[in-house]
């Protein structure tokens, strides 16, 4: 009957985020109904597949060229990357906090965000363009990673304390490198772009985005999804594990260096969205239970839907753009004090 | 099931992350015994004597300096970790999850060894763990979290985990040292049960009325060396017991009904 209760949510959980999918084209100043987005999606995606020599039928094509550019160019490439990048935290997140035995560990603990955040930065300093931009957050992500596990590695406790430790040190020393470059960047038009970058928003990305973050996302999310069964037993101790027959270390670098390409990834399409990989797989506990074999999938799911529903926020609460990283925080810090308080999550079966 | 150590030595390195105090001590010097199919052994002996650290030699987490662990002819350490998990099992003093997976969940850990590095259990592994559970009378706890369970049930759990894992040689570290005295006491019922079915297990413990009670053989450890190996009563002697923890000790024996109890007691 257990199980029977988690497929009844599933299920529930897959259709609501389609309808969020589908939802959320018909937000926005421009309006579009459901059933253009439906009509407009469809069509492209026959065009697509057949290489632009099948359409929809005349008939059925009821919508205005101006209403076709929007959904395809502007809301598509936005929500698609919402829900990509939403997923991607959150299974990052779930992964982390399961290899480092702790529900409180988010997935930039080992400096993928501010190493991202500091090669955006960088890039933004010395004009480069808004793909270079991407590449730089992810280089600088997957740098800050690399090094906080190298010094981990030269400590003399080989331990997960260690990478945690290093992380701290390596963030922080990515983040004053931020700060240097804010102190020195242009105040009219560099300053503030990095400000806004580094707070995190989708309101500028375009379908390359999407393709460019969805080749690196895949690589590392495929694994995790593959391997999610063994990750439960990175949450018992270590030689209990071992003694499991699980080669640990192997298992643990190969889960770190996917989280990290999840992270490095998102980071470098949506600038620092935090606490989504922290609450969604706290939610995703309390509502399946803590076997990743349905948490890793559930978290992916949620993590889409949220981060949908809240760049819809964003997009339509005020007249301007509020970017997502401030909204993710007004929702992510009340649900983290709750889990210090109670001091556990999701354990009330 | 074949277990065979031999003249094992072992300390921990100067660099190592120990207490400086260790320094390069022998923690283990030349350590030899054996232990076949039906065998429970208890290891008794005081604080930082070295049991653990032979534990540890055992499961291959370490390497000794000295001498070698031969499992089935074979040394341990030239197993691969997933072989020797399905020799041997591991069952640690306290369990203590991060996060509350079910009972069936954590038991089902233990299949993990038999599976691809993609696969996921399936359903003959569910019903092997559900089977071994209600051997062992835990089956009603499948659905309920193992951190809101009691610490009998738990050491029981982890019992059932090692028995899906096919393992035969079960080393448990202090395994009841947590328990109050009625879980103790079930716990060590259902070790005798599985003794019965073949299964050799090798339990350290400060408790020497457990030894006394379920042991078939007793090992006393003092300074790294065996002090004494053979049969409970014979090992547990006024003499062994002073000279293991430097305290007064009387070995009693309590009649109750017909039967006859070995107890020890200290004396001042």
């Amino acid at each position: 009957m257990e199980k029977q209760k988690y497929r009844v949510r599933f299920l529930l959980l897959s259709v609501a985020s389609i309808l969020i999918f589908f939802g959320s084209f018909a937000l926005g100043r421009y309006r579009i109904s459901v059933s253009e987005t439906v009509g407009i999606l469809s069509d492209a995606l026959i065009r697509l597949v057949s290489g632009n020599s099948l359409t929809l039928p005349e008939s059925m094509r009821g919508w205005s060229i101006e209403a076709q550019t929007i959904v395809l160019n502007v809301r598509l490439p936005r929500i698609a990357c919402a829900a990509l990048v939403g997923a991607a935290l959150s299974v990052a997140g779930a992964s982390f906090q399961g290899m480092f035995r702790n529900p409180m560990v988010s997935p930039d603990l080992l400096g993928a965000s501010t190493g991202a955040g500091f090669g955006a930065s960088l890039a933004i300093f010395i004009g480069a363009s808004y793909y270079t931009i991407t590449f730089f957050a992810f280089l600088s992500g997957l740098a800050a990673v690399m090094l906080t596990y190298m010094i981990s590695r030269l400590s003399r406790i080989k331990t997960t304390l260690a990478l945690v430790l290093s992380g701290i040190v390596v963030g922080s020393l990515f983040q004053s490198g931020t700060s240097f470059i804010k102190l020195v960047a242009d105040q009219n038009n560099q300053l503030p772009a990095i400000t806004y970058w580094l707070m995190g928003s989708l309101s500028s990305v375009k379908n390359r985005d999407f393709l460019l973050a969805f080749g690196p996302i895949l690589v590392g999310l495929v694994p995790i999804i593959l391997l999610r069964w063994r990750i439960n037993l990175l949450t018992v101790s270590e030689s209990e594990a071992r003694s499991m027959g699980i080669d640990t270390s192997k298992l643990r670098f190969a889960v770190i260096v996917c989280a990290t390409l999840i992270t490095s990834a998102s980071v470098a399409i949506s600038g620092m969205i935090g606490w989504i990989g922290l609450v969604i797989p706290h939610i995703c506990r309390l509502l399946y239970g803590q076997d990743y074999r349905r948490l890793i999938p559930a978290s992916a799911i949620s993590g889409a839907a949220f981060l949908m529903l809240t760049d819809n926020l964003a997009r339509t609460v005020a007249t301007s753009e509020i970017p997502l990283g401030i909204l993710t925080s007004l929702i992510g810090a009340p649900v983290f004090i709750a889990l210090i308080v109670k001091g556990g999550s999701g354990n009330e079966a | 099931m074949k277990l065979e150590v031999k003249d094992l030595s072992f300390s921990y390195g100067l660099r190592s992350a120990r207490p400086q105090s260790f320094g390069d001590q022998k923690v283990l010097n030349g350590v030899s015994f054996s232990a076949g199919d039906g065998e429970i052994i208890f290891f008794l002996g005081p604080n930082g004597v070295g049991k653990s650290t032979l534990f540890k030699c055992m499961l291959g987490f370490l390497k000794p300096q000295g001498g070698e662990v031969l499992i089935n002819g074979k040394n341990a350490l030239s197993y691969r970790r997933q072989d020797l998990s399905k020799i041997l099992a591991y069952i640690p003093q306290s369990y203590s999850p991060v996060f509350n997976h079910t009972v069936l969940d954590s038991v089902l850990m233990g299949v993990t060894s038999q599976l691809g590095v993609f696969e996921m259990p399936g359903k003959e592994h569910v019903e092997k763990a559900l089977e071994v559970m209600k051997e062992l009378g835990i089956e009603h706890l499948s659905d309920r979290g193992s951190m809101k369970i009691s610490g009998g049930e738990r050491q029981l759990m982890l019992l059932a985990r090692a028995m899906v894992q096919d393992a035969s040689l079960f080393v448990m570290d202090e395994m009841a040292a947590n328990l109050d005295f009625g879980n103790s006491f079930r716990v060590m019922q259902r070790v005798l049960q599985l003794r019965d079915k073949g299964y050799t297990m090798l339990i350290s413990t400060h408790n020497p009325d457990h030894a006394f009670r379920y042991a078939s053989r007793v090992i006393a450890m003092k300074d790294g060396e065996l002090l004494a190996d053979g049969k409970p009563e014979d090992v547990l002697t006024e003499e062994v017991m002073e000279s293991l923890y430097s305290i007064d000790v009387a070995v009693n024996t309590v009649n109750v009904g017909k039967s006859q109890y070995k107890v020890c007691t200290p004396v001042f």
